[in-house]
């Protein structure tokens, strides 16, 4: 984001809309606490003191829906896993995100068999996908740091 | 006394600094053994190491090797030895970054390095190909494929070493 100009006397910065928007979403940007398996270990080790989440605004992971802008889908869905998952994501409020974290939430990883999805992109539509079994919590960061470079290129005008 | 003793460890933390790595502008530094992006390896005339044997692929949990090889001739040259791999790919999505890869290779021409930052917008560039995970040529030396004399590079392995 850029300020476009700044009156210094009077104390005002201007700012073009969809900047000064783009630039809130990514700044609170509130996750859903949904870890499912190892990678939630990893995820719960970024919320914690030595990656601290909450350097990006992010410090509450919200367990309920209603009040979350980003879902980390941590961990592998099974199949039983995944009407949940798709109704916790229709429950939240747009604009919404979801990133994918690990092999088996983005294509099944090491389970390829009958009781997990293979992607989560199967049930909600993905913004980012983080390799790694388990990513590390920089793997994690990277990745969310990616999803607001991604934030900051929406335009108003694509907005439906 | 035990209330004392508990805020005695309080209190002790006080005067320590944050732990706080930040992140992107600092980065911890790395374990030796740490298994990160695959890079695919040359010998130090250029030539690839990977003879296209597949045994990567079949060592893999995942799956997510692919490997297809393609016979060498003297005036096209890859790999020492009669084959190399024409197609080399890793789906990054599907890797779980254990190293089987690497202890599989009768050549050691592939292994995992400390590069981590791997996230995707799609899935489909998940899938490194071979000019992805190459090395880059040393210095001064000729790329591959290259014309070479008949009969000097006619075994895949060379004792592990450099070949002259």
């Amino acid at each position: 984001m850029g300020l476009t100009s700044k009156l210094g006397n009077m104390g005002v910065v201007t700012v073009k809309l969809e900047d000064a928007i783009n630039w809130s979403r990514t700044r609170a940007m509130w996750p859903m606490l949904f870890g499912l398996a190892c990678c939630a270990i990893e995820m719960m080790s970024t919320q914690a003191a030595v990656y601290d989440l909450s350097r990006f605004g992010m410090e509450l992971m919200r367990p309920s829906p209603r009040q979350s802008d980003l879902m980390i889908v941590a961990g592998r869905v099974t199949r039983k896993m995944a009407p949940v998952l798709r109704q916790l994501y229709d429950q939240m409020p747009d604009p919404k995100w979801v990133i994918s974290m690990g092999d088996c939430a983005s294509c099944g990883g090491v389970f390829n068999n009958y009781a997990i999805v293979q992607g989560v992109d199967e049930i909600v539509p993905v913004d980012v996908y983080v390799a790694g079994c388990p990513p590390r919590p920089e793997q994690l960061i990277h990745g969310i740091m990616m999803l607001h470079e991604r934030i900051k290129q929406e335009r108003i005008k694509d907005w439906a | 006394m035990n209330l004392v003793r508990g805020f005695a460890t309080t209190f002790k933390h006080i005067l320590e600094g944050p732990v706080t790595v930040q992140y992107p502008e600092q980065e911890r530094p790395l374990r030796e053994r740490f298994k990160g992006k695959h890079a695919l390896k040359r010998y130090d005339n250029g030539l690839e190491k990977c003879i296209g044997c597949s045994l990567c692929a079949a060592a893999c949990p995942a799956d997510a090797i692919w490997v297809e090889a393609a016979e060498n001739t003297d005036e096209e040259r890859y790999s020492p030895g009669e084959r190399y791999a024409k197609t080399y790919e890793i789906n990054m999505l599907r890797c779980i970054f254990c190293g089987y890869c690497e202890d599989a290779c009768p050549t050691e021409a592939i292994v995992l390095e400390h590069e981590f930052r791997l996230s995707f917008n799609d899935r489909r560039d998940a899938i490194y190909t071979k000019d992805k995970l190459i090395d880059p040529l040393p210095a001064g030396v000729e790329g591959t494929p290259r014309q070479t004399e008949p009969g000097v590079y006619t075994r895949s392995i060379p004792d592990m070493k450099n070949p002259d």
